[in-house]
């Protein structure tokens, strides 16, 4: 995402990337192409090329865009050892080994010889790495089959030199390739050199291997690459690096965005024993984007000395023009800018007559305060900046974006600049965010050594960049027989633009395509506006981003007019998405510039079969309708986010003391093909438990300016005595030709509204406002 | 002066007695698989055994754990091959993996003086670890797999 925000501000756009060397060959070229290569291929055991047409895909449109060099992702030692080049960040999702395994099974390698690295940040050589908005599977599922392709292609030919064979006589299988009929054979790691060294095979020239020949993709066997390290406490994060001399730095940050230091005393701080040095960082002028915010640095010989003597200084902050935020002041304002008209991003046939001229008209309004990540990894980095030169050791979700926003802040060249990638401790797009390694970076210059900056849990919660704050508010209009003519949805939401560049207080294409402007209801007459709202602190992105608010909304006015109008929930839910058919943007008067994640529309279109499917089938795994015990209920919401399709059903069980518990949720999930459906799972369990955090507990408070909460007894989180028991995850089964889509990410936005809406039916009580806290509590 | 084992060797600290034994052992002794995450007690990402008894790392300090034994999870066992991480394997439990080392220094704790645990008994044991990637179905399963074999 942080790419498309650099693109949107940059004078002329990026270039696509001259290192992109996949072509955009469309379907009905490329099988053109192949006819001749189809027969010959008959006699092939890897079927034909035509089993793996390529498709274009938003890849080759991110900045640096999509490189599947098989020699910058694949080299192969003498001794069998492949190794393969992970060039997006691990956060948990799987794609450190998802993205090797498909290159492996694709060139027949052995996973047990397979040996994984991480690569530094370097987009030219490796194309785009920035690890957000779900697109690992969906953006490199293509390029990573091509490279295992092309290595085994290049293992035949080179097999067949050495033999003296024509190409069609000679195998790959199992890291080692055959001779069809003499019984010969030849180890990956002898034929490695002669292989490694022949040119890189044309795309045309490739073949793929058939589905049914998979070993690895979608089977769901092969274990992430890191986990015995994590169970035995070897995994590296970004705290763990350790440098012959390194100091620890912890920073005191102005409380309220935009503040700055007005009188320093660090006469306490510098008492304790270990402190060596206090250091003021510049302050930033708004849109500061991923700069730090500037404050105070204690520099300690150890990480406890540094924690101590921060919280030692004593600082006058100067506030700044925030100063006077607050959460219910400013609630205030986004309900008035949402209960007034806004900018129109949507509008199809004439939803204000239609309001107007309704039966009567149902409207409800839905509140999220902001939102904190809250990794379990707070913020860390090492840097080292030593003559001339800086080595980065950091968690970043986009480690490129760390390279050049650290040799901007250095005034370094970008070559002079490495950055490591560390394992994440978790990210949830607060790590697509550099400032902690920036800091590290420029103390590591001022001292001459090496610094490890760390942030404590309450840096992290108070001076994140938030997560929306939002009121969304949703009118229908009826005719007279109760039939949605009219459907006006308003949202109030500071964006995530005001991060970069000044504040007009209107959102970015990307935020009006995640559930506003794509809503799919077969309603006739449809407008969307993009009201007003100024942002007072650093809005970033959050796992789902606008999704969340905006599935949340939607999700429960269905809900709640369905019972009005005492429908059964899931089947008004399906006659609103009405039939199964593709969105025509067009003739929804949808913005041109639809913001469909980057994807081209018409090879991911909005298909409301493929959403109709996963509500039937959530609700028939569930047992939608039947009879549960009292106090216990269900709830449904879909919502469509990262190409993806979602639906939930959750069980809800309301105590007599207002706690909520989750015994059960049934996920559908319509991700097109899935090389890695374990990961899937996991994520999909993942999604529930940070969706019934976010709906239980996530707000985060302003007042006068800075934020009221602090760590995990005030910013709560989901515990093991009461979570999303069982997570039943159902994946709608597709072959290749269905591209991959987001997984990461989709999960979360259906979760809370299926909670919400089990939750009234459960106790008959109505959640509007987020989060649900204490308002069940007799 | 502060004598103390960790994972089986004899230490002496003359440093700050207060000292998280967090701290401790990630800065002083290398031992930086038991990770920092609040500092106050609330997620249990520090988690070491004290005497066999899991504590929060950055609760206990180093005048804390004078005379006695401290375990962290690079001492859990050699080779990683402690009931706990095997099952931790076998049920896939990590996403990022970041508080997996506090989840199994907790759950080994718990099996060690409860070793056939009900269910509830689990959830209540686990509760103070917290998992912002969600893993707690499987890490359920796991601490049951190591409980029964199953």
């Amino acid at each position: 995402m942080l790419h498309y925000l650099n693109q949107h501000f940059s004078p002329s756009p990026l270039p696509a990337s001259g290192q992109a060397i996949i072509q955009n060959v469309s379907r009905r070229a490329f099988l053109k192409g192949t006819t001749g290569l189809v027969v010959a291929l008959q006699l092939m055991p890897f079927g034909t090329a035509e089993a793996f047409p390529a498709y274009p895909h938003g890849g080759q449109s991110m900045p640096n865009g999509v490189v599947n060099d098989p020699h910058v992702f694949v080299s192969i030692d003498a001794d069998g050892t492949v190794t393969i080049v992970a060039h997006r960040s691990e956060m948990g999702t799987g794609s450190r080994t998802s993205l090797p395994m498909i290159i492996a099974d694709e060139m027949e390698a052995n996973w047990d010889r397979v040996k994984i690295v991480q690569a530094e940040g370097d987009e030219k050589k490796y194309g785009n790495q920035d690890t957000d908005g779900s697109r690992s599977q969906r953006h490199h599922i293509q390029p990573a089959r091509e490279i295992g392709a092309a290595v085994r292609h290049m293992l035949e030919d080179a097999a067949a030199r050495e033999w003296g064979v024509s190409m069609d006589d000679v195998q790959a299988i199992g890291h080692e390739v055959v001779h069809n009929s003499l019984g010969r054979r030849l180890g990956y790691g002898h034929l490695a050199k002669a292989a490694m060294e022949l040119p890189t095979p044309a795309r045309d020239a490739l073949r793929f291997k058939d589905e049914r020949e998979f070993r690895y993709i979608g089977k769901g066997k092969i274990q992430i690459t890191d986990l015995h390290d994590i169970t035995t406490g070897k995994a590296v994060y970004g705290a763990d690096v350790r440098l012959p001399g390194m100091k620890v730095a912890v920073i005191a940050r102005p409380p309220v965005a935009g503040g700055k230091v007005k009188a320093l005393d660090s006469t306490a701080a510098m008492a304790i024993k270990g402190v060596e040095r206090i250091e003021q960082l510049d302050s930033t002028i708004p849109p500061a984007k991923f700069a730090p915010q500037g404050g105070v640095a204690v520099i300690a010989a150890n990480t406890w000395a540094a924690i101590q003597g921060r919280d030692a200084l004593k600082i006058e902050w100067d506030d700044g023009p925030h100063a006077g935020f607050s959460t219910p002041a400013y609630r205030k304002e986004l309900e008035a800018s949402a209960g007034a008209p806004g900018k129109v991003v949507r509008d199809q046939g004439d939803a204000e007559g239609a309001l107007t001229g309704a039966a009567r008209v149902f409207t409800r309004s839905y509140y999220q305060p902001h939102m904190a990540h809250a990794p379990m990894e707070p913020p860390a980095a090492l840097a080292n900046v030593v003559g001339g030169k800086a080595e980065i050791w950091a968690p970043a979700q986009s480690p490129y974006a760390v390279r050049i926003d650290i040799a901007e802040a250095l005034g370094m060249k970008e070559e002079d600049v490495t950055v490591h990638v560390t394992l994440l401790g978790g990210g949830f797009g607060r790590k697509s965010k550099g400032d902690f390694a920036t800091e590290a970076a420029v103390l590591s210059r001022r001292m001459g050594a090496p610094v490890l900056v760390q942030w404590t849990r309450e840096d992290d919660i108070r001076h994140s960049f938030y997560h929306t704050t939002s009121v969304e508010k949703i009118d229908i209009g009826l005719d007279a027989a109760n039939k949605p003519v009219a459907w006006r949805h308003r949202s109030a939401a500071p964006s995530f633009l005001s991060t970069f560049a000044p504040d007009e207080g209107h959102k970015h294409p990307i935020e009006i395509g995640m559930g506003l402007a794509d809503m799919p209801f077969d309603i006739p007459n449809v407008r969307c506006e993009d009201c007003k709202a100024l942002a007072h602190t650093r809005v970033g992105w959050y796992r789902a981003v606008s999704n969340i608010p905006r599935a949340f909304a939607v999700q429960s006015i269905v809900a709640e007019l369905a019972h009005e109008l005492g429908k059964d929930q899931k089947d008004f839910l399906l006659e609103m998405i009405g039939s199964p058919r593709i969105v025509d943007l067009k003739a929804s008067g949808m913005p041109e510039d639809l913001w469909n994640y980057g994807e081209p529309y018409e090879e991911f279109p909005n298909d409301t079969g493929r959403l109709r499917n996963v509500v039937e089938l959530a609700a028939a795994k569930a047992g939608w309708g039947k009879t549960l015990p009292e106090g216990e209920g269900l709830g449904i919401a879909v919502h469509r986010s990262f190409v993806s399709y979602v639906a939930a059903v959750v069980r809800a069980r309301v105590d007599k003391d207002g706690t909520v518990r989750v015994p059960e949720v049934h996920v559908a999930i319509d991700c097109g093909f899935v090389a890695n459906p374990e990961r899937v799972r996991s994520q999909i369990q993942g999604a529930c438990v940070f969706g019934m955090t976010a709906a239980m507990y996530s707000g985060i408070t302003f007042e006068n300016g800075a934020v009221q909460e602090s760590n995990f007894h005030d910013y709560q989180m989901v515990r093991a005595d009461n979570f999303p028991e069982v997570v039943h995850t159902h994946i709608v089964p597709h072959g290749f030709e269905t591209h991959a889509t987001g997984v990461g990410e989709p999960g979360v936005p259906p979760f809370l509204p299926a909670l919400t809406n089990a939750v009234f039916n459960a106790t008959g009580k109505r959640v509007r406002d987020l989060p649900i806290g204490d308002q069940l509590k007799a | 002066m502060i004598s103390l084992t960790v994972n089986g060797v004899e230490r002496e600290f003359d440093g700050d007695p207060d000292t998280p034994l967090l701290w401790y052992v990630r800065d002083e002794l290398g031992l930086p698989g038991t990770k920092y995450g609040c500092g106050t007690g609330l997620c249990g990402a520090c988690t070491v055994h004290l005497d066999g008894v899991a504590v929060r790392g950055c609760q206990a300090s180093v005048a804390d754990a004078g005379g006695k034994a401290v375990v962290t999870i690079e001492g859990l066992s050699p080779d990683g091959s402690h009931p706990v991480q095997q099952a931790w394997r076998d049920q896939n439990v990590p996403q990022c993996g970041f508080c997996q080392a506090g989840q199994i220094m907790q759950a080994s704790a718990l099996l060690a003086a409860n070793p056939k645990p009900s269910d509830q008994e689990i959830l209540d044991g686990m509760q103070g670890n917290i998992c912002r990637c969600g893993c707690y179905q499987r890490i359920v399963s796991a601490v049951r797999q190591a409980s029964t074999g199953a």
